[in-house]
């Protein structure tokens, strides 16, 4: 189970790393999802994978009788995937505002920020003595 | 005791939600920020006070011991980070009432300011990985929204590139978390030094180190993986990129600090000699970046990532001198950097332009903003005797003692291409006459031009931080001391240890 598991995570990563090199925004976006779903994977398998109970006390017991699961990396995973919708919304909504004021979603084509220099401004000019 | 250390992110996320509440009544909204920012300055001096006098002290929250719980822990490189976010938090807040326009102020810009601060306080004083993922978080997303709020075309080309590669960090440093966690059993730094010291495994945490590096180098901005700052920093109003310079970047450091001091064991030669040749790279690029360009923002944004290459070269010569250079650094820098940024924007408003070749007669039109820039810049490029020059002193002293010729060396080209680049501004944008034959010429304003209540909100707080570096620099010998002590406690952090696991501080 945790050989499938890890040859899983890793086709996810690999093609999570693959699509967010895209200068496509979009192909970004699921790259982001298919990498951070990777990411809680992972931390899924390091609570280590076993069939036992959930980590309940029986009434009138003081701890729990049989070997129960481990609940840490639950609810780690849970908020790492609530901050995870959140960012990724966040990130949508971002791509969308860029298509709509930008008319582009990739990347290559947004040089607003650092336009690409021209003959009269940028370093060419260092040299203007004065 | 345990209260205290959680108001440094309880009380700005609490003003910070009024804010939101409040964000179509500015003037409540204003009040409240300064509030708030007023509120963190006194619960950081008072927690600064207590790690002065006891020296790392915990709280457990909610009374679950410490390897289980959440911990909270404050030593003395926590307590001087907390008091300089304060700091900063307060100078561009005031700031921001003349820089930030009113849109911006509806859009919940001052809600969104403290949901930063409380981002940057939670890392300094969280004892945990995962907590410090969640406080990485809610920084980031305040920095997101904070970056684009006003959506103008260029805020948003610049904000996708620094939400995309921030983002690729988060998930390095979640599967990073997640394998420790695989390998120890435990999240908590404390419990993590004992565990990974036990672990003979030099494969698995050879791995860790270098996801954890490249995870904590983006949010720091690194050698090879900086190149979102200089992409987007420039694009936001001034007082964002001002808080931005002074505080997130060096988030990024205080988490490479912690993670290679406390938790990784004291023997761990490996990602030293890797930070120590990315800090060296950082150095040099991020100085000639800024020699090339001639825009006023992105000078001081690759600026930054200069700056970046000195905290962390600290950390890679990990000797006590060393170390405490990078305290020092680090409190010289927050400060200068944030004014540098300010006095850019006031600047901006007076010429009105960041670019260099269409600025010009500052200093006639206001010789005190240009004496503050003075200060400030040259205390950046290390002149004796402003703060710059005894942090890099610091550095470029502990080099020497490792017999790391070549290190120093690049330190000091580095220190003479800052103050190329820093003189390049002062003569451009101080000095030279006003270029009057382009398009939007005129005499710059003169800053008595300005409202009264708008000069003093732009000048005092830069005033008040040049005056921070002016003492720094002229009576260095309490902050050396104090760096001194910060680094012996993180080189042999068993003091910290204790605080966190030791049944007695519960």
């Amino acid at each position: 189970m945790e050989s499938a598991l890890v040859i899983v995570i890793g086709v996810m990563t690999a093609t999570g790393v693959y699509l967010m090199l895209a200068s496509n925004l979009l192909c970004y976006l699921f790259g982001l999802i298919l990498l951070s779903n990777a990411a809680n994977l992972v931390i899924f398998v390091a609570g280590r994978l076993t069939r036992v109970v959930p980590p309940l006390i029986p009434k009138g017991a003081e701890a729990p009788v049989e070997p129960v699961a481990n609940a840490l990396p639950q609810a780690m995973i849970l908020t790492a995937i609530v901050i995870g919708f959140g960012l990724l919304a966040f990130t949508l909504a971002l791509v969308v505002g860029c298509y709509r004021e930008l008319g582009t979603i990739d990347a290559d084509n947004m040089r607003l920020a650092e336009p690409l220099p021209e003959p009269s401004t940028g370093s060419s000019t260092g040299h203007r003595g004065d | 005791m345990g209260w205290l250390l959680a108001l440094p992110f309880l009380w700005p996320i609490a003003i910070g939600l009024l804010a939101f509440v409040a964000r179509r009544q500015p003037q409540l909204s204003r009040r409240l920020s300064m509030a708030g920012c007023a509120g963190l300055l006194l619960i950081a001096v008072s927690i600064f006070m207590q790690a002065l006098d006891q020296g790392p002290v915990a709280a457990q929250m909610g009374n679950w011991p410490a390897p289980f719980g959440i911990t909270l822990v404050v030593d003395r490189l926590s307590a001087i980070m907390l008091l300089l976010a304060a700091l900063v938090g307060l100078s561009v807040a005031v700031f921001a009432l003349a820089d930030v326009d009113q849109h911006r102020e509806t859009l919940g810009f001052h809600g969104f300011y403290q949901l930063l601060l409380a981002g940057v306080c939670g890392s300094f004083v969280t004892g945990d990985l995962f907590n410090l993922y969640v406080w990485f978080e809610v920084m980031l997303i305040a920095s997101f929204a904070l970056l684009v709020l006003g959506g103008e075309r260029e805020q948003l080309d610049g904000g996708v590139k620094y939400v995309a590669l921030n983002l690729v960090s988060t998930l390095f440093m979640l599967m990073a978390i997640g394998m420790i966690y695989g390998l120890t059993g435990t999240l908590n730094m404390a419990a993590l030094h004992l565990a990974l010291a036990e672990i003979d495994q030099p494969a698995a945490t050879h791995m860790l180190a270098v996801l954890l590096i490249v995870a904590f180098g983006i949010k720091a901005a690194l050698f090879p993986l900086y190149f979102w700052l200089p992409a987007s920093y420039h694009v936001p109003p001034v007082a964002v990129t001002a808080v931005f310079a002074g505080l997130l970047t060096k988030v990024g450091v205080y988490a490479l600090i912690r993670t290679f001091t406390v938790i990784f064991p004291a023997d761990f030669g490996f990602a030293r000699e890797l930070l120590l040749v990315a800090a060296l790279a950082t150095m040099l690029s991020g100085v000639l970046g800024a020699a090339a360009h001639y825009e006023f923002r992105r000078i001081l944004a690759f600026h930054i990532v200069s700056q970046i290459g000195f905290l962390v070269l600290g950390l890679a010569l990990f000797s006590p001198l060393a170390l405490a250079g990078t305290v020092f650094y680090m409190a010289h820098n927050i400060v200068a950097k944030t004014n540098l940024l300010l006095i850019s924007g006031t600047a901006k408003r007076m010429a009105g332009s960041f670019e260099l070749l269409k600025i010009g007669g500052l200093y006639r039109a206001s010789p005190l903003l240009a004496t503050v820039f003075f200060i400030a810049a040259f205390s950046l490029a290390g002149f004796p005797p402003l703060s710059g020059f005894w942090a890099k002193l610091m550095l470029v002293n502990a080099s020497l003692h490792q017999a790391a010729y070549w290190v120093a060396a690049i330190a000091l080209v580095t220190g003479a291409l800052t103050l190329f680049s820093m003189s390049k501004i002062w003569s451009e944008a101080f000095w030279k006459p006003h270029p009057r034959s382009t398009e939007d010429a005129g005499t710059p304003l003169p800053i008595s031009a300005l409202p009264r209540a708008e000069r003093f909100q732009r000048m005092a707080p830069a005033i008040f931080l040049v005056a921070i570096t002016l003492a720094m620099g002229l009576f260095p010998q309490p902050l050396v001391e104090f760096s001194q002590a910060a680094a012996d406690e993180l080189l042999d952090p068993s003091g910290y240890i204790r605080a966190v696991l030791s049944p007695a501080a519960r």
